[in-house]
């Protein structure tokens, strides 16, 4: 059987698992297509690719899907070697790979129930998001992005922080990445934001905003 | 006496502890061990995994890594010549395939292992018992793709995703002995059972898996800390 060269992603507009996808095949310029998913009316397209797991990211090379943003990250940095995301050594690698992992873990689900809730479970929910941002500052403090003088695979794997939790703040009226506490993690965030693949690869803000509230609505009527 | 280049700082009962031991012994690689208590948590452990305190953590020329299938990751990258196996495979895809299942068979099986463990009644494990067997029913569906009619998910030797699944299977029977009910069964999953005795006696894992016994034994006082735990609303 003809395997096609083809790149698929299927994901969903304000997807930031989606998006690291988006800014690796950017990186590396590899054309793809784009197939926009209803996360809430899954298609059977998708659910024949990630019978699994079910959601998006789902990246499709040469009729073969990969699921898993992480592991498609790493997928695409093995197959088109050119603008290399992942550190040469060995021990850096294990560096990028345990903070990426820590974000996914530590922060990520702090950040997503802080935007979701109001009171008491959203202030605890934010102090755990505080916490986990302060180990994440000490990584990036004296340097412009994790990946050093470029930007790389740990600064794809937790360039949300950047665009979603600002977003999420304003939907949830609370505060995680306080440029106080944190100098060092905003002025990463003002890099990779303005770098020039990273500036035009950005999801809608009004589209997040709406979508985000949205979600909220579902939890906290306020 | 000269400082160990590779020092693991381990468990005898944690099945994370044991993917390490597994990767460095496919690779033969010695190391020297440091037994945690983890009650209370070491200096070397506070200091070599700040950020989370567990085992297990490899360290190599004096610098600590953390997580137990990075530092497979590691092992594999590190001690990478003719000499040694491959723990990865070597194919972008089939290196994305080994990778996701063991992302998914780490959000799934150890925490509903460990509910199995904490809750009361067989009416609270129904639930989980019904994570673990669809994990059974979709990794035996993934050794099918990934071993491609070889012994292993990884081929022909012990590769990544064998060490990701296979370092359960102590603790699962230990699931099986308190409650009598398994969920590794020739009916439900015949490839996996046969490749479970097969990893079990393959040289890189055998007296690796901990003793049996030994491990009901401390599952009664880690069931106790666990429901502890729980009942304060605490993650266990």
């Amino acid at each position: 059987m003809e395997r096609s060269e083809d790149v698929k992603l299927l994901s969903f507009h304000s997807s930031p698992f989606g998006q690291r996808v988006i800014w690796a095949l950017k990186l590396k310029g590899v054309d793809y297509g784009y197939i926009e998913q209803d996360i809430f009316n899954k298609s059977t397209l998708l659910l024949e690719l990630n019978p699994v797991l079910r959601k998006v990211p789902v990246l499709v090379h040469c009729n073969r899907p990969i699921a898993e943003s992480l592991v498609i990250l790493e997928y695409i940095d093995e197959t088109w070697k050119q603008f290399p995301l992942m550190p040469h050594d060995p021990y850096q690698r294990a560096h990028a790979r345990f903070w990426a992992n820590f974000a996914e873990h530590k922060l990520l689900e702090a950040a997503w129930i802080a935007m979701r809730s109001s009171g008491k479970e959203q202030e605890k929910a934010v102090n755990e998001a505080r916490e986990a941002v302060e180990k994440i500052e000490q990584e990036i403090k004296g340097k412009r992005f994790f990946g050093g003088d470029n930007i790389g695979y740990l600064d794809i794997a937790l360039g949300w922080i950047s665009y979603w939790i600002p977003a999420w703040e304003e939907v949830g009226s609370m505060k995680i990445l306080d440029p106080f506490r944190f100098p060092a993690i905003n002025e990463w965030i003002t890099n990779f934001l303005s770098h020039p693949i990273i500036k035009d690869a950005l999801p809608q803000r009004d589209n997040m905003i709406t979508y985000y509230h949205s979600r909220r609505k579902e939890v906290s009527p306020s | 006496m000269g400082e160990s280049e590779v020092k693991v700082i381990g468990k005898w009962s944690s099945p994370y502890v044991m993917r390490v031991k597994i990767a460095l012994r496919i690779k033969s690689i010695e190391h020297e061990h440091f037994e945690e208590t983890l009650n209370p948590k070491s200096d070397l452990l506070l200091k070599s995994n700040p950020v989370y305190a567990k085992v297990p953590v490899l360290i190599h020329h004096g610098k600590p890594i953390s997580e137990s299938l990075i530092i497979v990751e590691y092992i594999d990258e590190t001690w990478s010549n003719d000499n040694s196996p491959s723990i990865l495979p070597s194919d972008p895809y089939d290196r994305a395939l080994a990778r996701f299942w063991a992302t998914y068979i780490d959000e799934k099986w150890f925490p509903s292992m460990k509910s199995i463990i904490t809750v009361e009644t067989e009416e609270e494990r129904e639930p989980y018992y019904k994570v673990l067997e669809e994990v059974v029913e979709r990794v035996e569906d993934a050794f099918g793709k990934c071993s491609k009619g070889k012994p292993f998910f990884g081929g022909d030797s012990v590769g990544f995703l064998d060490i990701a699944f296979g370092s359960f299977l102590g603790w699962l029977r230990v699931t099986e002995s308190l409650y009598g009910r398994k969920v590794l069964v020739e009916a439900k999953a015949p490839s996996l059972v046969k490749w479970a005795e097969r990893f079990a006696d393959d040289p890189a894992v055998k007296g690796l898996i901990p003793d049996h016994d030994k491990l009901v034994e401390i599952s009664k006082p880690l069931q106790i800390k666990w429901r502890a735990l729980a009942a304060i609303g605490k993650k266990y």
